[in-house]
């Protein structure tokens, strides 16, 4: 199941994007992706392909695994990027039959849909696979740490976020551990009518969420016994360093927005 | 003075019931003591360590913990000097990372960066874990999950470390990694421990055992002395010593022991004496 999901998951290599800091990479990834549905002829598309390419060279990770991100999403995005191709009437027509149109601007539009989601994929994933999990949550709370003064529990939030990221990988090996004890009694989870398979996962999520209310005084109860007392005089072990390079390379997006701007049609 | 002393303490689960899971407990436990709590399933241990460091509060009588009183006011003072490992590893992993783990409860009481740092390398170097820095919970066995639960306890420096059941759930190679592990760091530091536990061997390492029975304490005794309850041990929620087992099994062959505990060592002497006098 772990070995799937690719979202989410983080690769420890050193390599340059690896060693920026994670607010910069948030920054520069929103950035991008607002650059993204400005862009909407081939020369942008162009510059911003060409940008996540040396982002994800510079990253050090194998090409395969951003395949590998894409791949559950493939038959969506085929099915989006087809609609728009066989539902869009323009100026140059090639062929037409009944509602079903062919255009040039039809299959230019399929193509940068398509282009577009796996650009949002790519970076994306780029974020993730350099990035630790709690450094980005830590980003986020130097984000949202403005939101303290309307009372926001910016704390509280971040904490969540921090120990529900935590939990993932042993919330998963416990669901494939019930999934097997489940089979192992007769269960089956992949075939029969599909009314039927729903069933069937009632007798995983039900264990699972009992476990996990199990799990949740345990750790409140661990926490306590370690001093937790909420966020007031708590010091920080990790530390996010803002060096020259992050504002350079957040620079360098805000560039990419301008000429992306400016290149449009 | 002695660490830890309770007097007369009571506790129930709620007001409206009339089962106490204590009651009426008076002991004291010193420095550098280690002491083990058995007991069958219900008998109270888990809510006794819990009163010690205030997770509950006991309704009747008064703990102490190094000269101070459990109160509202003490008790986070108290939960400094008192560190817990409890029983599932997973359960009571915080950080994502082995190092940001060992941080958490530093964090909780201030402690500035640097100093936290040096702590954590130091405690992590006690528990043998300096190479796992940077690996997080779902790569780590069960036996050195709970040596970082250890070492978390360490970096806060406390007077006594509780082992709630904490290597139940390990094999037996986790299980003998961190007892080896608190034995270690008990004789370093001083450290005092109480653990609850239904593993013979682990009972074995203790200067003193305590027995609970519903909530009360039946017998407080040497290892040896407990270990000559024989049969009554299995009620109590452990099983006998191996050497126990050899020696009952032995005895219902026919063969005269002398009715005492022995350890592994007296029993091959007696045993090697025995087969000379044939």
């Amino acid at each position: 199941m772990g070995q799937k999901l690719i979202v989410g998951r983080y690769i420890p290599v050193d390599s340059f994007v690896h060693h920026l800091d994670s607010r910069a990479k948030l920054l520069a990834t929103i950035l991008y992706l607002v650059i993204l549905f400005f862009a909407n002829n081939w020369i942008t598309y162009l510059i911003l392909t060409l940008f996540v390419g040396l982002g994800i060279y510079l990253s050090g990770i194998s090409f395969t695994y951003f395949l590998r991100g894409v791949r559950p999403m493939i038959w969506l995005i085929t099915f989006t990027a087809l609609l728009q191709m066989l539902f869009t009437s323009g100026p140059t027509m090639y062929f037409q039959f009944g509602f079903i149109y062919i255009s040039k601007e039809g299959i230019q539009n399929g193509l940068f849909i398509f282009l577009r989601f796996v650009l949002i994929i790519f970076i994306s994933t780029l974020l993730t696979l350099t990035t630790e999990a709690l450094d980005l949550t830590d980003a986020i709370e130097f984000f949202l740490k403005p939101l303290k003064i309307f009372k926001f529990p910016v704390h509280e939030m971040t904490l969540m976020l921090a120990l529900a990221l935590r939990f993932v990988p042993t919330m998963m090996d416990e669901a494939e551990v019930i999934m097997n004890a489940q089979r192992a009694r007769g269960v089956s989870f992949s075939e029969g009518p599909i009314m039927q398979r729903l069933k069937n996962l009632i007798s995983l999520l039900i264990p699972l969420f009992i476990s996990s209310y199990d799990r949740a005084p345990q750790l409140a109860t661990a926490m306590e016994a370690r001093g937790y007392q909420g966020g007031e005089n708590r010091t920080k072990y990790r530390e996010l360093t803002w060096k020259k390079i992050d504002t350079v390379v957040l620079l360098s997006f805000l560039v990419l927005f301008s000429t992306v701007y400016l290149l449009r049609g | 003075m002695s660490l830890i002393s309770l007097k007369n303490v009571s506790y129930r689960y709620s007001s409206t019931d009339d089962f106490l899971a204590l009651n009426n407990i008076s002991l004291t436990i010193e420095k550098g003591e280690w002491i083990t709590l058995i007991g069958a399933n219900g008998s109270g241990k888990s809510t006794l360590v819990k009163t010690l460091n205030g997770l509950n509060m006991p309704q009747e009588g008064t703990i102490s913990v190094d000269g101070l009183t459990m109160n509202e006011e003490n008790i986070w003072t108290i939960r400094q000097k008192v560190g817990m490992v409890f029983q599932n590893p997973d359960n009571q992993f915080v950080g994502s990372t082995v190092a940001d783990d060992v941080a958490f409860g530093l964090e909780n009481i201030g402690v500035p960066r640097d100093e936290m740092i040096e702590r954590i390398n130091r405690s992590l170097e006690q528990v043998g874990m300096q190479n796992f820095k940077q690996v997080e919970p779902a790569r780590l066995s069960g036996g050195q999950k709970q040596r970082v639960a250890i070492a978390g306890i360490l970096a806060l420096e406390p007077e006594i470390i509780i082992l709630d059941e904490a290597t139940s759930m390990l094999d037996p190679k986790g299980r003998a990694e961190v007892l080896e592990t608190v034995k270690a760091v008990k004789e370093r530091s001083n450290l005092t421990v109480l653990s609850i536990t239904h593993d013979i061997n682990e009972a074995a390492h203790a200067d003193r055992i305590f027995v609970l029975e519903k909530g009360q304490i039946k017998y407080v005794d040497v290892p040896e002395e407990i270990f000559k309850l024989g049969d009554q041990l299995i009620d109590l929620g452990l099983t006998i010593p191996f050497v126990e087992q050899l020696r009952y099994q032995l005895m219902n062959n026919n063969l005269h022991l002398p009715n005492e505990f022995m350890t592994k060592e007296r029993l091959v002497e007696w045993l090697w004496k025995y087969d000379s006098k044939m």
